[in-house]
């Protein structure tokens, strides 16, 4: 059922995944995804309040059967604790983004201007070249880097996002 | 915290051992090496607690151990060294996890702090054998021990049941432990792991309203049955509702093949009238078994006009492979218990008088010939044991023939590689059967193939003095891939001729067991006869089969019902029927 259903619609889903902080556990989720051709399209880990217990925020793309089975197939791994789906709920979400632009003297200006308009900062400057950080929505570090592709993007690393949801109990 | 032997070192390998005669554990399979011999030396200790057999290939030993525990639902271990033995061990974990079994894999490993230095026999046994278990351990202190083995026998045989690998470096083994400072756990806290065991009794009422609406319904059990011991259960509730029962070839024994409400097998090379009760039911009620491909061929035509409703202990298999209209998540026997509760008595007369009907056309048939055909071995063998003796087959033709032609009655009395179909599981796996069961009669049945994958353990037979009887269908073919070749590749014949095969029964000879080669069919009986009531010896008898017969019915794969082929003997009437069906 996985793959068989081309038609079906398919969007992304952001899973948080409560996992007991051991040894191989990244290993673990990174093997279910691989050995059942689920994707992933973004993956960010830490630890939280608790050392023992870790949280993934994985952005997964699917349809309705694919993220269930993604879903059930975490929750039969043993240092799995708990998976929740935030899809159309209401969640805090960020991401950060460092870019490198090249740009010329003349040109800086108009990427300055860029930075500001987006809340983001310049964290480090060279002769031809700005580096750029940037933290928010996925769709709003998108939107910056399609304005700043024209100039040419050199380099860019992304942290993946990390959501919370909104209001006094988190799943 | 005592130990259960006297000892005067207490090492982390004695921990290991005594968490694991506090299991019930009966049996260690293996074979000795570097990073185990700690333990090795841990079991010499513990001699008449607990029992180590030396297997000739550690995976002879996985079967060994996977054969005790299907045959008797006790607990076993098998272990290999570091490196090597980790990876010999690969298939038989493999094995278990595809069928649910409850196996314990101990690997030893290069010491912590040779870890990740490619050291001597180091191998990432962990990593390797993530994807085919239900969980596993890396050790790193010997005082977790005591707990760590006792939530892997927790997870191996609650839930769903599956393979669960501990890798112990051997340094882990080698320290001398602190006996004051050891705690052996009674529970077990695991917070991510909390099978479901009841059924929400909304969807069970649900089922049960099915049940009670359906005209034409069939159960169809799988191994989940057995693994939970619902099979009486299962009866009750087929008999109570008058409804046929076709079971997976790992529920095979799971319910009666006598019973008039038996369908036999379906799928690939199932009878006839469990394809067509099943795909032309109106109700499939899935207990414990997962719409395997091999049952069902193209999920598109499966019984297309069938409502389903679908038992399992795990939710992931729910909806897989089929979207039933009842889901059900919770354990076989507690959950059919809920149903008995609730369902009233009901007949199916109509129904059943078709499915009779099917079984009477279309029963399994093949031609005698000049040579023996490797039907009449297994029939003349359920004569001969009185269809009492636990039957363990290997994987091909001769496995499909078991399944159609030896009745079984019990469950745990057909063990088989369901899922992964592992060639050269089926001797050691009898082996372990019979230590587990020795007052049982126990007899492999392989082919000339899968035999020569695992007959090393011939020693291990023979040392141990475990009488089982070995009858190899000896046809000089990789039949079962022959027949595909036969019947879809023109007979353009490659990579099946069994060149060399050699003449087993003096192979036998020489291991100190009994040989017998049987080339005439007036033999197949006596031959037999004689192999059990040589009751302590270990027999292998090598029957020539003929080469060309196939196994017949079969739905080529990732077909459907629609495609069967049955023996030339009832195609006719198969294609009339057919074309009645589906109209
Ligand atoms: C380890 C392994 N290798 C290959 C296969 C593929 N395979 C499935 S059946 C079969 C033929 C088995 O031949 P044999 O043991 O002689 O039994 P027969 O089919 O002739 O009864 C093969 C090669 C397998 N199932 N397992």
């Amino acid at each position: 059922m996985v793959s068989s259903n081309g038609n079906r619609p398919k969007r992304l889903h952001t899973l948080s995944v409560l996992v007991e902080n051991r040894p191989g556990v990244l290993a673990r989720i990174a093997g279910l995804f691989a050995r059942r051709s689920f994707n992933i399209e973004s993956l960010a880990v830490s630890t939280t309040d608790d050392p023992q217990t870790s949280r993934m925020t994985i952005v997964v793309g699917g349809d309705d059967d694919t993220i269930e089975q993604i879903t059930k197939q975490l929750n039969k791994l043993i240092d799995v604790i708990k998976v929740h789906d935030h899809t159309g709920e209401e969640i805090v979400e960020r991401e950060l983004a460092l870019l490198k632009v090249h740009c010329t003297m003349e040109q800086r200006h108009y990427v300055i201007q860029l930075v500001e308009i987006f809340r983001a900062s310049i964290v480090d400057v060279g002769a031809t070249m700005l580096t750029i950080e940037i933290t928010g929505s996925s769709d709003k570090i998108d939107a910056l880097m399609e304005l700043l592709r024209p100039f040419g993007i050199s380099e860019v690393v992304r942290t993946g996002k990390v959501i919370l949801s909104r209001g006094e109990k988190s799943p | 915290m005592a130990l259960s032997i006297q000892t005067q070192t207490v090492r982390g390998a004695e921990i290991l051992v005594e968490a694991l005669v506090r299991e019930g554990v009966e049996y260690v399979f293996g074979i000795s090496g570097g990073a185990v011999i700690e333990i090795c030396d841990a079991l010499y200790h513990y001699k008449g607690k607990i029992h180590f057999v030396l297997n000739r290939h550690e995976q002879g030993a996985s079967h060994m151990c996977d054969g005790f525990i299907r045959a008797s639902g006790r607990p076993a271990v098998c272990m290999g060294t570091s490196g090597p033995g980790a990876t010999n061990l690969i298939t038989g974990i493999a094995t278990a996890q595809m069928d649910s079994i409850p196996l314990i894999a101990l690997t030893g490993q290069v010491p912590t702090y040779n870890i990740g230095r490619d050291a001597f026999q180091e191998t990432d046994a962990f990593g390797l054998t993530m994807p085919i278990v239900k969980h596993s351990y890396a050790v790193r202190n010997p005082y977790d021990l005591p707990r760590i083995v006792r939530e892997a026998f927790h997870i191996a045989w609650t839930g769903r049941p599956g393979p669960v690998h501990i890798d112990l470096p051997r340094d882990v083994s080698r320290t001398p432990v602190d006996l004051s400072q050891v705690d052996f756990p009674e529970t077990v806290q695991i917070r991510g792991y909390k099978p479901t065991i009841r059924g929400h009794p909304l969807m069970v009422r649900q089922a049960a309203e099915l049940i009670m609406q359906a005209r034409k319904p069939i159960l169809y059990i799988g191994g989940g049955v057995v693994a939970s011991g619902a099979s009486q259960e299962v009866r009750q509730l087929a008999e109570r509702c008058q409804m046929p029962v076709t079971y997976t070839l790992m529920a095979k024994g799971g319910f009666p093949d006598d019973h008039p409400l038996c369908t036999g097998m379906p799928g690939m090379h199932g009878t006839v009238a469990a394809n067509f009760a099943l795909n032309f039911s109106d109700l499939v009620i899935c207990v414990g078994a997962r719409f395997d491909d091999r049952v069902t061929g193209d999920l598109k035509e499966f019984a297309k006009g069938a409502k389903k409703v679908h038992i399992d202990i795990d939710p992931a298999e729910i909806g897989k492979n089929v979207k039933p209209d009842v889901p059900i998540v919770g354990d076989a026997k507690t959950v059919l218990g809920q149903l008995l509760e609730i369902v009233g008595p009901k007949r199916h007369d109509e129904w059943l008088l078709q499915i009779d009907e099917w079984k009477r056309e279309f029963p399994l048939v093949y031609e005698r010939g000049d040579k023996i055909k490797p039907q009449y071995v297994l029939e003349v063998l359920a004569k001969v044991t009185r269809g009492q003796a636990i039957v363990v087959a290997d994987v091909g033709q001769h496995q499909m023939w078991a399944a159609q032609y030896y009745p079984c009655h019990r469950p745990r009395q057909f063990l088989t590689t369901g899922g992964l179909g592992t060639m050269g599981y089926a001797f050691p796996a009898a082996l372990g059967a019979k230590l587990a069961c020795p007052d049982q009669m126990v007899v492999a049945v392989v082919g000339d193939g899968g035999f020569q994958m695992t007959m090393a353990e011939l020693a291990t037979a023979v040392v141990y003095r475990i009488p089982i009887k070995v009858v190899i269908i000896n046809n000089l073919y990789l039949g079962m891939v022959k027949q595909w070749q036969d019947l879809f590749f023109g007979g353009r014949y490659s990579g099946v001729e069994l060149e060399g095969i050699p003449d087993f029964a003096a192979i036998a000879e020489a291991y100190g067991a009994v040989g017998m080669k049987v080339t005439e069919e007036d033999d197949v009986e006596r031959a037999l006869v004689r192999a059990f009531e040589m009751e302590d010896r270990v027999v292998i008898l090598d029957i020539y089969v003929d080469p060309d017969e196939h196994c017949y019915p079969m739905i080529p794969s990732g077909r459907s019902v629609k495609d069967i082929i049955v023996h030339p003997l009832l195609r006719e009437k198969a294609k009339k029927e057919l074309s009645r069906l589906v109209a």
